[in-house]
C-alpha cells in the first residue's frame, strides 16, 4: 500500500545573498512514519525544518521559493492564516525553551490561542498531553510552578507535550536529544515510536545509531541538496553516493 | 612563598576597595545627617517633612512642597518615557533591520552623553515655549511654560537613553528559540513578544525602570532650568514647582547668612539620598519577588 504524504515539498530553494542554503529540494514526508534527516553540520537541515513551519519568515534576509504542500495547500503562497498552518506542526528544538509561565500554562498556551478558554477542557487537555509524554506523574503536584525547576529532559518532554496540545499533524524535531542524557534521550525516542501512530514525525539527528533505531525513512543531505533518500536498511548497508559513504564511515 | 604573599596582598586590596565602595554612601549619609541635626533640634521631623511653610528667615522649614515637586516631576517623566522606551526597545530588538540597530546604538550613546545643561537649554528654548504657548491654551490655562510639566518632559528625554539601553540589553538575552517556540504554537509575533519576551524580561524591565526613576529623582540642573522654582503645592502640572535638588543647588553658598539654612539644606540632601535609596530598595524587592515566581 502506498502511504499518504503529510507534506510534499517540491523545488524548494532557500538562499541568502546569492548563496544557496537549500537547493532544489524535493521531499515527501509520509504519514505515520518517522523521517530522519541526516547530514553534516551546516547542510541546511534546520533551515529545511524551519521552512516547513514558515519560521523562515523571521529572518528577513532569507529568500524562499518553491512549494511546500500540506493538505494540498501550498503554505509558502497560502493566503490562509499562517497561525493555523503553524499549529499543524509541533516544533521541538535542540534545547527546550519552556515559556516563562507555569507548567500548566505552557501546555494551555497553544490551546488558548485557538480561543478555547473553558477551564475544564483546558484541565483535561493538560492532563492528557502530560500523560501522553509520560510527565504527568512527575509534575502533577506542581502544575502551577515554573518549568525552570524541571530537569532538561523533563523540560524537553514538556515542550513536546505543549506542541502536541495544538493537535498537530506533524512533529518537527531538530536534534531533540542532543542536550539530553542517555536515559532522557531513550524516553524521547520511545515516545516518538509511540507517537508515530498518530502523527508524522521528522527528526534531525547527528547520532547514526539513533537514526537506525528510529527511522522508517532516511533523507541524507549535503550542502543544501538531498543526495540520497530511502529505507534505512538499504541506505545504511548499501549507500550509493560517495558523500553518504564518507559520512557513514566518519560517523561510526 | 612569594606567590602566597602576593596573593595575600591582592586579596586584602580587593577587600579594602570593596570596603571603600561600601563605605562611601554610608559616610555621605552619616555626614549629611549629622550636619542636619541643628535643624532637628528646633523643629520636629513631622513638621520638617509634612509642613508646607517655607520661611527660612523665621526659622520655619517645611520640605513638603519640595518633596512633592520632586515626586511629581519624576512621575511625569516616568509616565512619558516608560511606554516609549518599552515600545522602542521592542521595535529595535525584534523588528528593526540590523542596519537601523547599528545606527541607533551610537545615537543612544550620544543622547546619554549630552551634558545636562544642554538638555536644560533645549528645554528653555523648545519645551518651555511649547508648554506655555501651545499646550496650556489647549486646556484653557495660563502658564509661563516654566512648570512641572516642562521639567517632566526634559527629564523624560534625559532618561530615555539609559532606560532604553537597559531594556534593549535585557530583550536581547531572550533566545530566538523561545520566540520560535511561541510562534510555532500558533501565536502571532505580538502575542509572542507579550507572552515570551516581555514575561521573560520582567526583572530586566523592572530594574531599568528603577534606575530611570532614581536618576530622574536626583537630576538637578536641567530640571532647575525649566521648572520655575516657586515654592508651592499644586496639582496642576502647568504650575511651577521647586524640586529638592534645585533647592540645594540654587541656595547653597548664597543664603548661608540665615541661621540654620545650611543645616536645612543638608537635611534636604539627606532626604534626597534616602528617597533614592528607598526607590532602589523598592525595586530590588520587586525584582526578588518576580524572580521567585
Ligand atoms: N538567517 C541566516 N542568515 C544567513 N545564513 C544562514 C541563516 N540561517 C542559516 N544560514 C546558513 O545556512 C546554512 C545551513 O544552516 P542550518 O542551520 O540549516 O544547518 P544545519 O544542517 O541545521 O546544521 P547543524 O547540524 O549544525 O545544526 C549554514 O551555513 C548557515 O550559516
Ligand atoms: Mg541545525
Amino acid at each position: 500500500m502506498k502511504n499518504k504524504n503529510t507534506i510534499e515539498i517540491s523545488n524548494l530553494n532557500v538562499w541568502v545573498d546569492n548563496q544557496y542554503i537549500l537547493k532544489n529540494v524535493n521531499l515527501d514526508i509520509p504519514e505515520h512514519q518517522i523521517t530522519v534527516l541526516l547530514g553534516p553540520s551546516g547542510c541546511g537541515k534546520t533551515t529545511l525544518l524551519k521552512s516547513m513551519n514558515r519560521l523562515t519568515d523571521l529572518y528577513k534576509e532569507l529568500k524562499v521559493t518553491g512549494e511546500i504542500c500540506i493538505d494540498g495547500d501550498d503554505i509558502l503562497k497560502s493566503k490562509r492564516n499562517i497561525y493555523e498552518i503553524r499549529q499543524k506542526m509541533g516544533l521541538l528544538s535542540q534545547k527546550p525553551y519552556p515559556l516563562p509561565v507555569s507548567i500548566y500554562k505552557n501546555i494551555a498556551y497553544g490551546i488558548k490561542l485557538k480561543g478555547i478558554k473553558d477551564r475544564k477542557l483546558l484541565d483535561y487537555n493538560v492532563e492528557k498531553r502530560l500523560k501522553e509524554v509520560g510527565l504527568w506523574d512527575e509534575v502533577k503536584d506542581r502544575l502551577h510552578s515554573s518549568p525552570d525547576t524541571l530537569s532538561i529532559g523533563q523540560q524537553q518532554r514538556l515542550c513536546l507535550a505543549r506542541g502536541l496540545a495544538v493537535k498537530p499533524r506533524l512533529i518537527l524535531a531538530d536534534e531533540p536529544t542532543s542536550a539530553l542524557d542517555p536515559l532522557s534521550s531513550k524516553i524521547i525516542e520511545d515516545l516518538f515510536k509511540k507517537l508515530k501512530e498518530h502523527y508524522s514525525i521528522v527528526v534531525v539527528t547527528h547520532i547514526l545509531r539513533q537514526a537506525k533505531r528510529l527511522a522508517d525513512n532516511v533523507v541524507f543531505m549535503h550542502y543544501g541538496e538531498i543526495v540520497e533518500q530511502g529505507a534505512p536498511d538499504q541506505l545504511f548497508t548499501n549507500p550509493q553516493s560517495p558523500e553518504l559513504k564518507k559520512y557513514l564511515v566518519d560517523g561510526n | 612563598m612569594k606567590f602566597r604573599v602576593l596573593q595575600n596582598i591582592s586579596n586584602s586590596w580587593m577587600i579594602v576597595s570593596l570596603c571603600i565602595i561600601l563605605l562611601i554612601p554610608f559616610i555621605i549619609g552619616v555626614v549629611l545627617y549629622s550636619k542636619s541635626i541643628p535643624v532637628f533640634e528646633i523643629t520636629s521631623i513631622d513638621q520638617l517633612l509634612f509642613s508646607s511653610t517655607w520661611k527660612p528667615t523665621q526659622g520655619l522649614f517645611g520640605f513638603l512642597p519640595f518633596i512633592l515637586s520632586s515626586l511629581y516631576v519624576t512621575l511625569i517623566s516616568f509616565v512619558l518615557s516608560a511606554p516609549l522606551c518599552v515600545l522602542a526597545a521592542i521595535y529595535l530588538t525584534q523588528f528593526a533591520s540590523k542596519r537601523l540597530v547599528l545606527i541607533m546604538y551610537p545615537v543612544i550613546d550620544i543622547l546619554a552623553g549630552i551634558p545636562s545643561v544642554i538638555y536644560g537649554m533645549w528645554g528653555i528654548l523648545i519645551v518651555v515655549p511649547f508648554v506655555g504657548e501651545t499646550l496650556a491654551p489647549l486646556f484653557n490655562l495660563n502658564s509661563s511654560g516654566y512648570s512641572i510639566l516642562s521639567g517632566g518632559i526634559v527629564l523624560a528625554v534625559m532618561c530615555i537613553p539609559y532606560v532604553l539601553n537597559m531594556l534593549m540589553e535585557s530583550f536581547k538575552t531572550v533566545p530566538m528559540g523561545l520566540v520560535e517556540a511561541s510562534l510555532s504554537l500558533g501565536a502571532s509575533k505580538w502575542e509572542s513578544i507579550k507572552h515570551a519576551v516581555l514575561k521573560k524580561c520582567r526583572t530586566g524591565i523592572i530594574s531599568a525602570f528603577g534606575l530611570g526613576l532614581a536618576k530622574a529623582f536626583g537630576e538637578t540642573l536641567a530640571v532647575m532650568m525649566v521648572v520655575g522654582n516657586v515654592v508651592q503645592i499644586s496639582g496642576n502640572p502647568f504650575d511651577a514647582g521647586y524640586p529638592l535638588p534645585a533647592l540645594i543647588a540654587n541656595n547653597y553658598g548664597e543664603m548661608l547668612s540665615i541661621p540654620l539654612y545650611d543645616s536645612a539644606l543638608m537635611l534636604a540632601s539627606f532626604i534626597l539620598l534616602v528617597v533614592v535609596l528607598l526607590i532602589n530598595l523598592f525595586f530590588r524587592y520587586l525584582i526578588c519577588k518576580t524572580q521567585r515566581k
